[in-house]
């Protein structure tokens, strides 16, 4: 027996190891950090609650909040219906096996790319003289460039869907190709219209699928910073700018604050969101 | 029964590219019949239900029920209702829920499809059980759930699609009592779908006993039964020898074979096993032609005048018992 609970102790040592080292760790660091202190010149070990005073009590942190989780339910508002169609499309109208893996690959070719250059290009095809302003103006659509296409909250959300449709594709794809096929049928057989299979068989069995890809794309709308920069020409925050400025001008001690409180609000919203469905089956 | 509830099939034709799944079949189903389509997989009686059922197009010719073509018209629209192969019961749904289904897509309020579900529960024996998940009932209780399901929208025509397939061989048993009685009590169309002979012989009114994409022999059971018309009939359904005699093909029940002196019968042959199966003996010996016969005695008959392996007998039967074949 006590050899048996050694060798089941080393087995599980070398994943404890890592995420003790990678995750726990980290984390850990900080939290410590982010009770400490900091002038302009320097940083210094403390414990005190100024950090966490001076975010909590600031109007400035409200409003960024306000606009990340703008930027997180727009996305996954349109994360989930583009991946949601996508992944219907894939798993119910295509027949062949064959051709569900090859147009599934298709939609991850993007992904070999980098996201900064995926995001990049959509640059010159957004801006004042940009492809589409020009294509607009040609056909008569418009006489003078859409100022609101780039460096605006449109072409922020339009980066961010474009970036993490396909982690909405994945999972829901995965749930819905483990649907029977013969409960369709059967939902056809008692009268269901389409729509009706559609909202009342194929929606509450393709649920846990997209409780994942909302967690996938809330987690990574949330703590994004690159995208809102680029996107935004610097004009929008959200709290991964706020991090990364507070970086910048080496206020390691408030950068990690916000950072605990963000990490908090995504697992409280990550914590809300797994009441409601039950996502171990899928795992 | 009504007569103008018939299911009947004409020249319905299922092609799947350039294979063709069901050529060309006719019967006719009379109303409150239990019928069997019966046959070996990949014979085509699948497809034919599911086309019966609306949930495969059909390729050419067409179907009535009571006088109506069917043929086009979408499944819940044709007055059948179809129990599926694993049940598909909705696994997010209760089993009330389940039953209930159908009656939610016409919009019926949920008081009434609750109470009209509850009444299918019951002629199941299954009202203990409304508040389940499907994931928590037995093989058995999930069938009794699915039927309830298919009969609360009052079909005309009930299609089983090897409905007893998925449960152990006791509770085999029991469900294909249970699928007869509830047969009798509606008085509805049963068409159920099998490959087992046992299943087939011990269910239907009528069966249609299919391979190769066509009707190989249909009728009354005892009928198809007492006088298969093919070798594959004969084979198919079991307990008969298909022998090839000097004069064509017969098949011959192994009940009806008599073990005679050698010189005294139709059919000289060498006892080469004896298998004892309690009631019954059956004997199996090589007949010329390199041929095997079986024939089954009853256990005091074998053991009035016990034989040995290998020793010569003589085969023999009433005149009336031999059924020449064709094919």
């Amino acid at each position: 027996m006590r050899n048996n609970s050694v060798i089941g102790w080393l087995l599980a040592a070398p994943l404890s190891l890592v995420l003790l080292v990678f995750l726990v760790a980290p984390i850990a660091m900080i939290v410590v950090v982010s009770f400490w202190g900091a002038t302009e010149w320097s940083i210094y070990p403390a414990f005190q609650f100024d950090n966490y005073t001076f975010l909590l009590t600031s109007d400035v942190t409200y409003r960024v909040y306000l606009n990340t989780l703008k930027y997180a339910i727009i996305t996954w508002a349109f994360t989930l219906l583009i991946g949601f169609t996508v992944a219907y499309y894939l798993a119910f109208h295509i027949r062949s096996l064959t051709w569900q893996i090859a147009l599934f690959l298709l939609c991850t070719i993007p992904f070999l790319t980098s996201n900064i250059i995926r995001m990049i290009s959509w640059i010159p095809f957004l801006g004042r003289n940009g492809l589409a302003n020009q294509a607009l103006i040609s056909w008569g659509v418009i006489d003078e460039p859409l100022e609101w296409l780039l460096f605006s909250d449109f072409s922020v959300i339009l980066a961010f869907v474009h970036l993490y449709t396909l982690f909405m594709v994945v999972p829901i794809f995965n749930t819905m190709m483990r649907i029977d096929k013969s409960l369709i049928e059967a939902a056809v057989d008692a009268g269901a219209s389409g729509w009706q299979t559609l909202w009342h068989v194929i929606i509450p069995l393709t649920k846990p699928g997209i409780m994942i890809g909302t967690i996938f794309v809330v987690a990574l709308v949330m703590g994004d910073f690159i995208t809102v920069r680029f996107m935004s020409g610097s004009q929008s925050a959200n709290v991964g700018r706020m991090i990364q400025n507070d970086i910048g001008l080496l206020q390691y001690p408030s950068a990690s604050a916000t950072a605990v409180i963000l990490l908090v609000t995504v697992l409280l919203l990550i914590g809300t969101l797994l009441r409601f469905v039950d996502i171990r089956k899928e795992l | 029964m009504n007569r103008n509830l018939d299911l009947e099939l004409i020249s319905l034709t299922k092609r799947y590219g350039s294979t063709v799944a069901v050529d060309s079949i006719s019967y006719h189903f009379d109303a409150g019949t239990y019928a069997c389509l019966l046959g070996p997989s990949g014979c085509g009686k699948s497809s034919t239900l599911r086309m019966i059922a609306g949930h495969e197009s059909v390729s050419d010719g067409s179907i009535t029920l009571g006088k109506r073509d069917i043929s086009h018209l979408p499944p819940a629209k044709r007055g059948t209702a179809m129990m599926f192969q694993n049940y598909a019961l909705f696994p997010h749904l209760s089993v009330l829920d389940n039953v209930a289904f159908s009656l939610k897509m016409q919009g019926t309020d949920i008081a009434t499809r609750h109470a009209r579900a509850g009444e299918m529960l019951e002629l199941v024996d299954m009202s203990n059980l409304a508040d389940r998940f499907p994931d928590q009932l037995s093989g058995g209780q999930q069938q009794r759930a699915a039927l309830a399901r298919a009969l609360i929208t009052k079909p005309d025509v009930l299609l089983l699609d090897e409905p007893l397939s998925a449960l152990d061989p006791f509770l085999r048993i029991r469900m294909r009592a249970e699928l007869k009685k509830l047969q009798r009590e509606l008085g509805i169309t049963f068409v159920h779908v099998t490959h087992g002979q046992d299943e087939a012989l011990a269910l239907a009114d009528e069966i249609v006993v299919m391979n190769n994409a066509v009707i190989e022999q249909a009728g009354k059971t005892r009928a198809v039964f007492d006088a298969p018309a093919t070798a594959f009939v004969a084979r198919f359904l079991g307990s008969h020898n298909v022998v090839s005699m000097p004069d064509g093909m017969i098949a011959i029940r192994s009940d009806a074979l008599q073990i005679k002196d050698a010189n005294a019968a139709k059919l000289p042959g060498t006892i080469t096993n004896i298998e004892y199966q309690g009631t019954h003996v059956a004997l199996t010996a090589s007949v010329p032609g390199e041929q095997e016969v079986t024939a089954l005695l009853s256990d005091k008959d074998f053991f009035g005048s016990p034989k040995n392996l290998g020793e010569a007998i003589g085969l023999d039967w009433e005149a009336g018992a031999a059924h020449a074949l064709a094919g």
